[in-house]
């Protein structure tokens, strides 16, 4: 994404690329452009680039694309909350 | 059929306003269901979107010269991508519209236009097996639609790659700023009362003053952090956003000083000074929630450090201005 980097090295991320079967749906649905075909198969070319919106994991056919399986939005409101609930023993609403 | 518009009236462009300032903000649902626009018939593409006065509008207005369909998911008044990370636009919701329009007695062929922005909610080649219709990624801004037709249903990297120009930013300010009335006004009242301890106990013309000054401070820490941080966003050096907003309200905290004829090294400038950095940081921190491009194990790793830093400074600003006037 141009002129828009974040934090490097933290995104959950994995592709598996003996169980990919190279249909390209990764490359077509995320938004930040991480995937490429190459041989036929799916590579990662921009890691540190995904946001972890679970587009490509949803849409691969053979599940070979793990994306940090937390549910959470991440609104940091929303994720103070969430801590607080650990302590409080509430339930977390959502935000947006 | 109810056939829509594709220019915004008045009163639409009235409740844009409203949605966007975040007053009645969660009211603008649209009614989930097959909308015609221009003269659509059995061959019109149709496209699927969510049933939130924005997006709804967003892709109406696209249309116009079309002859198109255009199915409401209903998303419970929330936007296409968010609704898809909630689940609520997913492969389900679509195929029941599907199946309540009775879409397939309506148009000839089998295929629905998607917004790319929905596959993290909807798996397309779920859709077949649901629905019978086959789902195919649109591009991923509404106003690419026209040409993603046109191109014979191909979207290049340009409209496959999300966004977030200065309009773009820009557009998310007046809802940040109104989302916390209700904080705000909590912080003033704390802030006139703390304001007016000093050695005579409670002093009403130090709680009016030195209140003045402070809430002064807070108001200029959440435009640093609301308004000035994200318009300046991809220039501030930090990646992480807790520091962004440091860096801009470092730099206002000191004007603001400055223009009071304090300085930091004294106990209620340097109180001013802590109080307008931790806000501006706390500010800019929560608009990672707005952008489309942190990830949540980013932004859990940055509010860890983020917030106690922030915490750790509101403490610190609380001290100094309570001691300041016992320092004379």
């Amino acid at each position: 994404m141009k002129g828009f980097r974040y934090i490097d090295g933290v995104a959950i991320l994995q592709l598996d690329t003996e169980a990919c079967i190279g249909c390209g749906m990764c490359v077509t649905v995320c938004p930040h452009r991480i995937f490429a075909l190459e041989e036929k198969k799916a590579q990662i070319v921009d890691y540190n680039a995904c946001m972890e919106c679970k587009a490509c994991a949803r849409n691969c056919p053979a599940a070979a694309i793990l994306v940090n399986p937390d549910e959470r939005c991440g609104c940091a409101g929303l994720i103070i909350k969430g801590w607080l609930a650990k302590f409080t023993g509430k339930l977390v609403g959502n935000c947006c | 059929m109810p056939r829509v518009a594709v220019s915004l009236s008045r009163q639409d462009w009235l409740g844009t306003v409203r949605a966007r300032t975040g007053i009645f903000r969660s009211g603008y649902k649209v009614n989930p269901g097959l909308y015609c626009v221009g003269d659509a018939g059995p061959k019109s593409p149709v496209l699927v979107t969510a049933n939130y006065k924005l997006s709804f509008d967003t892709l109406r207005r696209e249309l116009a010269g079309l002859a198109a369909w255009i199915l409401v998911a209903d998303t419970r008044g929330i936007n296409v991508w968010c609704a898809a990370g909630k689940g609520t636009f997913c492969a389900d919701e679509i195929s029941l519209q599907v199946g309540r329009t009775r879409l397939a007695q309506i148009v000839s062929h089998r295929e629905l236009i998607l917004p790319q922005l929905g596959a993290t909610g909807v798996a397309a080649r779920d859709l077949k097996k649901k629905c019978g219709f086959a789902g195919i990624f649109g591009p991923l801004r509404a106003a690419d639609i026209r040409r993603f037709l046109a191109n014979n249903r191909q979207a290049d990297e340009a409209m496959r790659t999300v966004t977030f120009s200065l309009a773009e930013r820009l557009v998310l300010v007046p809802v940040e700023i109104s989302l916390i009335w209700k904080p705000l006004a909590l912080a003033t009242l704390i802030t006139f009362l703390l304001s007016g301890i000093g050695p005579e106990i409670f002093s009403l013309q130090a709680a009016w003053q030195r209140g003045l000054v402070a809430t002064g401070a807070t108001l200029l820490a959440i435009m640093a952090g609301a308004l000035i941080t994200p318009l300046f966003l991809p220039w501030l050096p930090s990646r992480q956003f807790w520091l962004k907003g440091v860096q801009v309200g470092g730099i206002f905290g000191l004007a603001y000083i400055l223009c009071l004829n304090e300085t930091v090294w004294s106990l209620p400038g340097a109180g001013l000074w802590l109080w307008i950095v931790a806000v501006t940081s706390s500010m800019a921190m929560n608009f990672t929630g707005s952008t489309p491009f942190t990830s949540l194990s980013g932004v859990e790793k940055e509010m860890r450090l983020g917030l106690t830093v922030q915490a750790g400074a509101i403490a610190a600003a609380l001290l100094l201005w309570l001691a300041a006037p016992f320092a004379g």
